[in-house]
């Protein structure tokens, strides 16, 4: 009999240990910044109460205002594009059209604000037909128009799969029932498609809704002045221009206020709140549209392409026009480029060890589940790992920063911030490429693995890595890129000093260098789109 | 490589998953083969698995000989088990998979994989050390498996339907195959099947489970006999004939 006494009775399983360190970090780094908010709301109360005046009141209502109509813009189009892409399941170009509705998705806010100043501004390329048509001087899209236009960009393309895939949910004998019966356009979408489509719709509008209120670049660049501001670049400025931090914590309180009840709502609409789509796999669906329908769809469908493909094209043609050469020989394009890709390397290996842990932590804790009770601990490490999106980075940025303000110098923690930050917004993400093939090989293997001893680091190196690797690779990516084009918490702390590349694209823009801000635009759109395409890659080639 | 000959026991073991309750108080005899035989859903794999470890009863003890190892985890229990399927990591070839058998970490010494190869050429597999487990066929998967028994050397043996899933040709090959490694080592085997042919040709001892415990117990031949019990007899479709 070999070894079965070296072993003790029942030892803590180190998955576990890996979860609740995770979700240690985890609470540190959001529990910091809501101590920093405590401690100043309680050092200066009457500063943080008067804060709460007519000002934040303004700028409350048009968070809402604008989120409520970029909703609407997004959703009410989507569904006709939605539908008109199911009535048409096969034509050329179907599939390059939903590829291109995906890339929105994987671009940088700030790329796509450029791109649609590059096409709507006041010297975009619109500007000479705008001001011909209108008769006026083209004045440009700043402030709520061009918020909109943004946020339309980003969210159409998303509604629309969401919606896409919500139609493909309707089971194919009932698409040949209803062409046996002879249903018309009108009658099919009242009968069969609609019902589909609402039953998926309050989870894709909060969704959209939940991006709009927490968007901060967009409203950042293209919103102008105090009539168009949002909760969110209110503490940006609250911080970095006007020093007063008793409104940054006021106007974070009704922030995370905000967010929250959007996010139970959505929770309770069963939304998924990490919000990607599949690419929708055409089936045939039997369906004879009649010549002005088809009319019509195409008209939408080009209308849609034209919308989003714009901002597309306008951001590689005025890329192109800058003087990239010069540019890339830059010293602080360099620097900043560097910076960028360290920053996001490091906080993109964090975001896939944090996931992997909550991954392995809550596989461990269902498996010595005795009763049917789910504890506190596994359901934290399951949904309650989403709950960080409910903290906007900048509401940690800014709860840090009025933290160590006065001990430390707030710059120099600007690496660290980018890092940790960018690394939890990632996270929720990476946990969704990497739990299914995590459970999947769990399942087949967490008896034999029992049985033959093999836990801990020998697990992890043996058994669990092999099949790990390529949806690891998939959230790593997805982080980097994510954490490259963020400018969120880079906005708060970053200096001449600590640099990255929408920061740097920020000042260009902030000081009228529109070609240098275009061209590195360019540069980073076709970074996170590479990286995007390569996570979607690494996760396909894993599902198979 | 002598295996002590280990009794099995339960006792007043009681325990419940979502809303089945299952209570087991049952003697498995030490060195034979025991048939564990039941209706789906009786209760047989829970049976297997609170002997491995892999469940721990509410109430009452498992023994492993002497020794009480109703808390202890699986890997510390002298207790090999192989499965209906997954008893092979896809992604290790054949020799590693055996050698986990010897070590989890896998550190294996010269004498460690000449042992795993003397059990490969055992089961029939001399020279496949470094197949992969897509390349086998179902019944070399479970004759790796075997293998993997062999280097692991514990006295009890936990067979889950093992070749329920092979041919009948194949899986006479594997029930001899059982037969004669059993006979060699002595161990304590405990195997829940759903033939009954596989249990009148291997096995010495019969336990029936129903209705989530053991309803009988016996000698294989006198359960196969006419006078064998009646819920057992009813199973098996005897009473017809």
């Amino acid at each position: 009999m070999r070894g079965s006494a070296t072993l003790t009775k029942t030892t803590v399983d180190p998955r576990i240990l890996a979860g609740i360190a995770a979700l240690t970090a985890i609470g540190l780094l959001i529990g910091g910044a809501f101590a920093g908010l405590g401690v100043e709301a309680a050092r200066n109360p009457e500063g943080a109460a008067a804060a709460f005046d007519g000002y934040l009141f303004r700028v409350a209502r048009f968070t809402l205002w604008q989120a409520l109509l970029s909703t609407l813009l997004s959703v009410a189009p989507a569904i006709l594009v939605a539908r008109a892409l199911s009535r048409h399941p096969i034509f050329p170009g179907r599939g390059v059209i939903l590829r291109l509705f995906a890339v929105p998705l994987a671009l940088p806010a700030i790329v796509a604000a450029l791109g649609i100043l590059s096409l709507y501004g006041r010297a975009g390329y619109f500007a000479e037909p705008l001001t011909a048509l209108t008769g006026g001087t083209w004045p440009g899209i700043y402030g709520l128009s061009g918020i909109l236009v943004a946020h339309v960009f980003f969210n159409l393309p998303l509604a629309t799969r969401l919606i896409l895939e919500a139609l493909q949910t309707v089971p194919a004998d009932q698409w040949r029932l209803a062409s046996q019966l002879g249903m018309g356009a009108r009658a099919s979408f009242r009968l069969i498609e609609w019902p589909a489509i609402r039953a998926a719709l309050p989870g894709i509008a909060g969704l959209v809704f939940m991006l709009c209120i927490t968007s901060f670049t967009i409203v950042l660049t293209l919103g102008g002045g105090p009539a168009a501001t949002t909760l969110e670049v209110a503490i940006y400025q609250a911080l970095r221009f006007d020093f007063d931090p008793a409104r940054a914590v006021a106007l974070t309180l009704l922030q995370i206020a905000l967010t929250a009840v959007v996010v139970v709502a959505l929770m309770r609409l069963g939304a998924n709140t990490t919000g990607d789509a599949n690419l929708p796999v055409a089936g045939r669906n039997y369906i004879q549209a009649s010549a002005g329908e088809k009319a019509f769809n195409i008209a939408v469908i080009l209308l849609a392409l034209v919308f989003v493909g714009g901002p597309m094209l306008a951001t590689v043609a005025s890329g192109l026009e800058a003087d990239l050469a010069r540019l890339a020989g830059e010293a602080s394009v360099q620097h900043a480029t560097l910076t960028s890709i360290v920053l996001a390397t490091l906080s993109a290996t964090l975001a896939a060890v944090l996931a992997l842990s909550l991954v392995m932590a809550r596989r461990a804790l269902a498996g010595s589940r005795q009763s049917g009770k789910i504890s506190l601990l596994e359901r934290f490490t399951d949904t309650g790992a989403g709950f960080v999106l409910v903290v906007p980075p900048i509401v940690i940025g800014a709860g840090w920063f009025v933290l160590v303000r006065q001990s430390v110098d707030v710059f120099a923690l600007a690496p660290f911030m980018v890092v940790t930050v960018n690394a939890i917004m990632a996270m929720p993400f990476a946990v969704r490429a990497v739990r299914p093939a995590y459970d999947a090989a769990s399942e087949r293997h967490e008896r034999l693995c029992a049985q033959l001893g093999i836990s801990g680091w020998n697990r992890l190196r043996l058994i669990d890595w092999p099949g790990l690797r390529r949806p690891l690779a998939t959230a790593f990516a997805f982080a980097m890129a994510l954490s490259l084009g963020d400018l969120g918490v880079i906005a708060l702390f970053g200096s001449d000093a600590v640099q990255t590349l929408p920061y740097l694209l920020l000042s260009r823009m902030g000081s009228y260098r529109t070609d240098d801000a275009a061209g590195l635009a360019l540069m980073l759109g076709l970074l996170c789109l590479a990286l995007m395409m390569l996570a979607d890659r690494l996760g396909k080639e894993t599902s198979k | 490589m002598t295996s002590t000959n280990a009794a099995v026991r339960l006792e007043h073991v009681v325990f419940s998953y979502s809303d089945t309750m299952v209570r087991f108080d049952v003697n498995f005899v030490p060195g034979e083969i025991t048939a564990i035989m039941g209706p789906s859903g009786a209760g047989k794999s829970t049976l297997l698995n609170l002997v491995a470890g892999f469940e721990i009863p509410r109430e009452g003890r498992v023994l492993i000989g002497d020794a009480d190892v109703t808390s202890l985890p699986p890997a510390g229990r002298p207790v090999s088990m192989v499965f209906q399927e997954n008893n092979l990591f896809a992604h290790l070839d054949v020799a590693k998979n055996v050698g986990l058998g010897r070590s989890p970490a896998l550190r294996l010494s010269a004498s460690d994989r000449h042992d795993v190869a003397t059990a490969l050429t055992r089961v029939g597999l001399a020279g496949m050390e470094n197949r992969l487990p897509r390349e086998l066929s179902g019944g070399e998967r479970q004759r790796v498996a075997l293998a993997r028994v062999l280097v692991r050397d514990r006295p009890i043996l936990l067979l889950d339907e093992p070749f329920a899933s092979l041919g009948p040709a194949l899986r006479a090959d594997m029930l001899d195959l059982l037969a004669s490694v059993q006979a060699e080592r002595r161990m304590t085997v405990l195997f829940v099947t759903h033939q009954p042919e596989d249990a009148r040709k291997l096995a010495e001892n019969m336990v029936f489970v129903e209705f989530g415990t053991v309803a009988a117990t016996g000698k294989t031949d006198d359960f196969f006999g006419n006078s064998g019990p009646d819920g057992f007899r009813h199973y098996i479709g005897s009473e017809r004939q």
